[in-house]
């Protein structure tokens, strides 16, 4: 494969500039192979292929929500070459069978690289640990009770410290219970004004110091999922000048919607944690700019749509992203705040969430597996959920205009998905 | 005059000034056809209503049956219980089996705040919001102020208190919506878990002493306190807020003579309000129940299609035409 022509953005090689780049057998090569098929990138950026670490593939279990198949499809769609899966399947991710289960149907129908997380407590009840050391040698990458969170803080400092012989890192999803309780929206004036249960950022917050002391106590690296209040990233911001290991991620809801939206009563704003407010928005928005939010996810939630058509509050928490992640933060970050740099932007969707997970992606450099994004962020496009290759239609971007999309998704070397073609893999 | 243009009435936050006085004003009209020996219109003839009660409720439920059935509606009850819901049905779809049986109004009690503007975007029929949760009742809002405004003939710059569990109270929300907008100047009293502070972005001034408010209310609005156990960890308990929040007999002597008490009932004796101040001259509990009929006869005619009916006595000076 010859990529030619086009801006190549590698931040893991501090490389800005435009070249072409060689594929042979899977692998980024120095020089052009024989017959290589050539795809034109003049005008567009290369740039490794992006990773989403926050990612639900709802199998096995869940599988009228979304499949290996149909999450990695629209991965690819969202120009994403590698997703890190979360354990709240059924059953949880909690055993070396189940994470052999998951790698297994990754390998016949994932159409992106699929990484598995496991669960930090058994069945994500959070009393008992998972048995961490065999969760590790089949190849977890970290360990998380997303969607839930460790409340009892002896055990999470136990879990913390014993996950620190495997190098495994820690992913939290911030929530104390006693004071999110039955909130199903940000607690504030929209709360008020709705008079639906609220879930407040105080709650996040708590977590969010918890993780800190932890993380500092232990030494061993902490990530705080989906940041959603800008108390947190205060906390974060004051933490990491400490050196305290601990990262934090921001998803594209969380940078784009307010809770303002939540009046229509439509649940496919409703998500966990809420939407929050514009105060929010804004200081997650300084911390991705100075460095104390350093990774970009979706928190892609797939829900079928009969499970969405219900009372606001019977509702489930969550929404669709991997398709519209990479547009919003294009849109957000780049074109309208002008806050980052679009090499920074990639930097927060491959090598830091693949420094973070040890993973051996998110680079250009030669001799690593070819996966590459090939895209353009002025590209403008409407989207529409009904063209989703996810199997849910739960977005809150429908219908909605965006500057940037992935134009081709390139997985070890294989066009999997092309702007024009679609899904170009073979059906599995 | 505005014209009426809605289908459904599922909060008092949709409505604008003018809309809300098209409803008062039909309202005293209707108000006229209970007075009356032969107490039945055929506004709404061959027009099918149900209620839909998902969450329990008698008093609300049978002044709407009883509005439907002086309009000359056709009307049917269904609970819960006596619904599919208990079988796992979905909301929407025990709805569309009542659509599908041609139901014209649907009227929908529901704990889930949203569940009346979820439904009326989905379906023809109109919905009409019996309670959702603590979001809103609109019409014991609409019959509150029809109930000021009748008795001191005016709504703007009437000084009005709410006293009691407003945090999960959608009668004070619906208060709220209606009385700020008609431009009276609302208070809302109660301790600050259940008067917390988001409140003011309403447009409302907040106090957390009951009397500090007496002598300056045009009208105290007392809502029914409730401690079970979900609402322990926000109070103490009921002797606590008697003793704190409760319109006693010493109390109410601070109050002005032209004072309105109201209370939405069901009443609390000796909790939230005295026993004697309840049925005291200056309540007007029961004016409520019976304004309750009117207001809703009113809502249920309008969303049915009719044209607003403009009262010639209320069109005089300061009760209506006022821009506010």
């Amino acid at each position: 494969m010859h990529i030619k022509g086009g801006r190549v953005i590698d931040p893991s090689n501090g490389v800005d500039e435009i070249r072409d780049i060689f594929v042979e057998n899977g692998i980024i090569v120095a020089t052009k192979p024989d017959r290589a098929g050539v795809i034109d990138a003049t005008g567009r950026i290369v740039a490794p292929g992006l990773i989403d670490i926050h990612v639900h593939l709802r199998e096995p279990g869940q599988s009228h929500k979304e499949t290996i198949a149909t999450g990695t499809r629209a991965a690819a769609a969202g120009g994403f070459t590698t997703v890190v899966c979360m354990p709240n399947t059924t059953p949880v991710a909690d055993s070396p069978a189940t994470i052999a289960w998951i790698q297994d149907r990754a390998t016949t129908s994932a159409a992106v690289n699929v990484f598995c997380t496991g669960a930090i407590t058994r069945g994500l009840a959070g009393e008992e640990m998972s048995p961490i050391g065999a969760l590790a040698a089949a190849g977890v990458v970290a360990l998380t009770d997303d969607g839930r969170c460790v409340q009892n803080h002896g055990v999470m400092r136990r879990a913390v410290e014993y996950a620190r012989q495997f190098g495994l890192p820690i992913m939290d999803h911030c929530q104390e219970a006693t004071l999110s309780a039955d909130g199903v929206m940000n607690e504030g004036e929209w709360s008020t004004r709705l008079g639906l249960p609220g879930w407040p950022s105080l709650a996040e917050d708590l977590i969010v110091a918890r993780n800190i002391l932890l993380a500092e106590e232990t030494g061993h690296p902490i990530h705080c999922q989906h940041i959603s209040s800008a108390r947190s990233v205060h906390l974060l911001r004051e933490a990491r000048k400490r050196g305290v290991p601990i990262t934090a991620e921001a998803c594209p809801h969380h940078i784009a919607l307010t809770d303002e939206l939540l009046k229509s009563y439509d649940a496919n704003f409703k998500v966990n944690p809420p939407l929050r407010t514009v105060d929010d928005i804004e200081e997650i928005i300084v911390g991705l700019a100075d460095g104390t939010i350093t990774i970009l996810a979706s928190d892609h939630a797939p829900h079928a749509t009969y499970e969405k058509e219900v009372e606001f509050d019977r509702a489930p928490f969550g929404m669709i992203g991997l398709e519209t992640e990479l547009a919003v933060f294009l849109e957000v970050l780049l074109h309208q705040r002008k806050v980052l740099t679009l090499p920074q932007i990639i930097a927060m969707l491959t090598t830091n969430p693949a420094r973070l997970l040890k993973l051996d992606r998110g680079t250009l450099s030669l001799g690593a597996p070819a996966d590459i994004t090939i895209l353009d962020p002025e590209h403008t496009w409407i989207y529409d959920k009904n063209d989703s290759l996810s199997l849910s239609r739960n977005t809150p971007f429908h219908g909605v205009k965006f500057r940037g999309r992935a134009f081709a998704t390139i997985v070890a070397g294989r066009l999997v998905w092309d702007i024009e073609a679609g899904y170009t893999g073979e059906i599995r | 005059m505005k014209k009426w243009h809605h289908k459904d009435l599922c909060a008092l936050a949709d409505l604008d000034a003018d809309e809300l006085r098209i409803i008062l004003d039909s309202a005293t009209a209707f108000k006229g056809v209970g007075e009356r020996n032969l107490k039945k219109v055929p506004a709404l003839r061959g027009k099918t209503l149900v209620n839909f009660f998902v969450e329990p409720s008698t008093r609300t439920r049978i002044s709407f049956e009883l509005a439907a059935l002086r309009l000359s509606a056709d009307v049917v009850n269904v609970s819960a219980t006596a619904s599919s819901i208990e079988k796992g049905e979905t909301l929407l779809d025990t709805a569309r089996n009542l659509e599908a049986l041609r139901a014209d109004l649907i009227v929908i009690r529901h704990k889930s705040a949203g569940s009346a503007r979820f439904l009326a975007d989905r379906l023809n029929a109109s919905v009409i919001n019996a309670g959702d949760g603590a979001h809103e009742h609109p019409t014991q809002g609409l019959l509150d102020a029809f109930t000021i405004r009748e008795k001191l003939g005016r709504i703007e710059g009437i000084r009005v208190s709410i006293v009691g569990d407003i945090l999960f109270s959608r009668v004070a929300r619906s208060n709220i919506q209606i009385l700020t907008k008609l431009g009276a100047k609302v208070t809302l009293v109660g301790p600050p878990t259940l008067v917390p502070r988001s409140f003011e972005s309403l447009g409302v001034r907040i106090a957390h002493s009951i009397d500090e408010v007496l002598e300056e209310s045009d009208v105290i609005n007392l809502l029914r306190i409730q401690h079970e156990r979900q609402r322990m960890e926000y109070f103490p308990g009921v002797g606590e807020y008697t003793s704190r929040f409760g319109l006693t007999r010493s109390r109410a002597s601070f109050l002005s003579e032209k004072c309105l008490i109201m209370h939405p009932g069901p009443i609390n004796r000796g909790v939230e309000i005295d026993s004697d101040v309840a049925d005291g001259s200056r309540s007007v509990i029961l004016d409520q129940v019976t304004n309750g009929l009117a207001v809703r006869m009113a809502v249920l005619y309008l969303c049915s299609g009719g044209s607003p009916i403009t009262d010639a006595r209320l069109s005089k000076p300061r009760a209506t035409s006022q821009s506010t």
